[in-house]
């Protein structure tokens, strides 16, 4: 078992004929991922390095049966990229691009809700989701997740930042943890999948024994994250903020990493998810060490 | 990017957002002809991205030409909050009968657009006059539009005034600009060109890079923006400082990290600089490649601690170590906490 995407998951890739695309798509391929079409309009007929190009999404789900799609499109072509493959019936869908504007995002997610309720957006502004051994959509580095185990305990991994992804998946690599799925849910002020999406996930998912979760400065989806953990949780979790020397009133990178107000601060995000009963690491190395600690315990 | 209030004015002008008759104006003589235009009596507000400009004595009244020379001489050059005043808005002094609040923003736990709206001074909103009402809602219909054609995080009307006669208009503007829709905005071209900047943060404008400048003395270059706020954290944990912020993103490749460096060098306060990389879209040898064509172009002042995982990884510390750097300009490190130590206490010796 594995969240959102396994080894059943059959990908096209929007965008396919791009530089970004591309690359990521044939990695993602070689990673073992079904990579079964590109999309790129005018295209139609021509292949990426033996992947089927088609001119639409509907062609490309018609023609292959895919049920998920990876779009690496620029920011002026991505909001109408996600509602085509919405619109052509894709089940899941990881938007890596960065940049996109916060009302076109607002108004993307809003739609997907109102139309395409079946229809689930990863990001935009995030590096994808991998289930190790399974599926790699999107730009993680597959070789740095750790395969789950079949005895367990596998942690499952969600996060608002793309490096700080890596970062965690590299520290349970490190320790040998298993993976069951890495979620980046992207930095974005409008994610259209969030924490709290993955944690009633992976507190549902079999294969998940504990599960780290890793946010940053802004907003307010890890104190959110907190109450539902609070209530619906039970699988042990550590947790980090990234943002704690953060300045106020400056975006941090990412659109949606701003303290504003006094509000979104690092520090109060801590103390939620502490009070939560989550362990909290001051950089991801020590949540890395916690979680080595929970998974000890539970083996 | 915020936007000083008159030009949010100018920007709520583009949307029949009224508000009153006025000019700007960055010298004495420039404020007299501003009035003149405007009308007495005017009040002469510093421009500046701070709030509490009015108890900083930033915003004063003038009646005539005379009171209008001693106040803009005395708001112009002065510092609110470490904001220099650059420019004062010279407007017409409007009577006020009440006094409203009017924002749009996003609700980012709601994912909808947040409209708040207020009466100030205590007044009930029953109690304000069917005609103001009317008056008050066909200017948020023009305020929606200027925040989401606009573009806006923030579009804030604060106060929102209602005059004796009846007349309806915003007395101050607060915009603030969602920098990815600059795309489809070339009229905010202009609001780049003063927007409040140190010299480092101008030069990392030029050159493309996503750039904060701090107080510290540990440069950084991280690729990520969560990373690269890890990292600031993490030298701060180690008893450092951060002297910046810079993400140098996905992609990242041999001119970048050119720049990357170039820009931290700059920085007199940089003595060391912690390079952390953590390659996903960022290939590692591109980031070595990077590092040994910057150490041919710039002459850096300060050390170089790297710390390099993830894609290509290795093949970029190959390069790093195939280049022959003395370890006195550059040291790698195989974690991101011995980088950070060795960094902090190469900036902390110096």
């Amino acid at each position: 078992m594995a969240i959102f995407v396994d080894q059943n998951t059959k990908v096209i890739v929007q965008g396919l004929t791009g530089g970004q695309g591309k690359y990521h798509g044939l990695r993602n391929r070689a990673y073992g991922t079904q990579v079964v079409g590109g999309v790129t309009p005018g295209k139609g007929g021509l292949d990426v390095e033996g992947i089927p190009v088609f001119d639409s999404v509907a062609d490309a789900v018609a023609a292959t049966g895919a049920d998920a799609s990876f779009i690496a499109v620029p920011p002026k072509a991505a909001s109408a990229a996600i509602l085509e493959a919405a619109a052509a019936g894709v089940r899941f869908v990881v938007c890596i691009t960065e940049g996109i504007p916060a009302q076109d995002e607002a108004r993307v997610y809003n739609t997907l809700l109102r139309d395409f309720p079946g229809t689930r957006l990863l990001g935009p502004n995030c590096p994808g989701i991998i289930s190790p051994g399974k599926c790699n959509i999107g730009i993680t580095a597959g070789e740095i997740a750790e395969l789950p185990s079949a005895s367990g305990p596998n942690v499952g991994i969600v996060s608002r930042s793309g490096t700080l992804t890596y970062q965690a998946l590299y520290e349970l690599k490190q320790r040998g943890i298993g993976v069951s799925t890495c979620v980046g849910i992207g930095g974005d002020p409008v994610p259209g999948t969030n924490f709290i999406d993955c944690l009633s996930q992976f507190q549902a998912d079999p294969e998940t024994h504990a599960i780290i979760m890793i946010g940053e400065i802004g907003g307010s989806a890890e104190e959110e994250a907190a109450e539902f953990i609070k209530a619906n949780v039970t699988k042990p979790m550590s947790a980090y903020i990234a943002g704690v020397t953060a300045p106020a009133g400056k975006k941090m990178g990412h659109a949606g990493a701003i303290v504003s107000g006094g509000k979104g601060t690092a520090q109060g995000k801590m103390d939620a998810l502490a009070a939560a009963g989550v362990r909290i690491g001051l950089n991801p190395t020590e949540a890395g060490d916690l979680m080595a600690e929970i998974v000890a315990s539970l083996r | 990017m915020d936007l000083f209030e008159y030009q949010g004015k100018q920007y709520f002008a583009r949307f029949d957002i009224p508000v009153s008759p006025g000019g700007i104006a960055d010298t004495v003589e420039e404020a007299v002809v501003q009035a003149a235009a405007a009308g007495y009596p005017v009040v002469v507000k510093a421009q500046v991205q701070v709030g509490g400009r009015g108890k900083a004595g930033g915003i004063k009244l003038a009646n005539n030409e005379e009171e209008v020379r001693l106040h803009a001489a005395n708001i112009l050059g002065m510092d609110i909050k470490g904001h220099l005043v650059e420019r004062v808005w010279v407007e017409y002094a409007s009577d006020i009968a009440e006094e409203y609040y009017a924002s749009f923003t996003l609700d980012r736990a709601a994912k909808k657009h947040l409209l708040m709206l207020s009466v100030e001074g205590g007044v009930e909103i029953e109690a304000v006059a069917e005609k103001s009402v009317e008056g008050v809602a066909s200017i948020l219909v023009k305020l929606y539009r200027c925040f989401t054609e606009g573009d806006c995080d923030l579009a804030e009307i604060n106060p929102l005034i209602l005059k004796p006669t009846g007349e309806i208009h915003a007395l101050d503007a607060k915009v603030s600009l969602d920098n990815n829709a600059e795309f489809r905005h070339p009229e905010w071209a202009e609001y780049r060109e003063t927007e409040v900047l140190d010299e480092r943060e101008l030069l990392a404008r030029e050159k493309g890079l996503q750039y904060i400048g701090l107080q510290g003395s540990v440069g950084i270059i991280a690729n990520g923006a969560g990373l690269a706020m890890s990292t600031l954290d993490v030298v701060n944990q180690v008893g450092g400082s951060a002297a910046n912020f810079l993400d140098i993103g996905g992609g990242a490749n041999a001119d970048l990290m050119s720049a990357a460096l170039e820009v931290i060098n700059y920085d007199q306060s940089v003595k060391s600089i912690l390079i952390n990389i953590f390659g996903g879209i960022t290939r590692g040898e591109e980031v070595a490649k990077g590092i040994v064509e910057a150490l041919n172009r710039v002459s850096l002042r300060a050390p170089i601690v790297i710390r390099l995982d993830g894609t290509n990884a290795e093949e970029g510390r190959q390069i790093l170590l195939s280049a022959g750097i003395p370890e006195s300009v550059l040291q790698s490190k195989p974690t991101m906490l011995e980088a950070a130590r060795a960094a902090v206490a190469i900036a902390n010796a110096n």
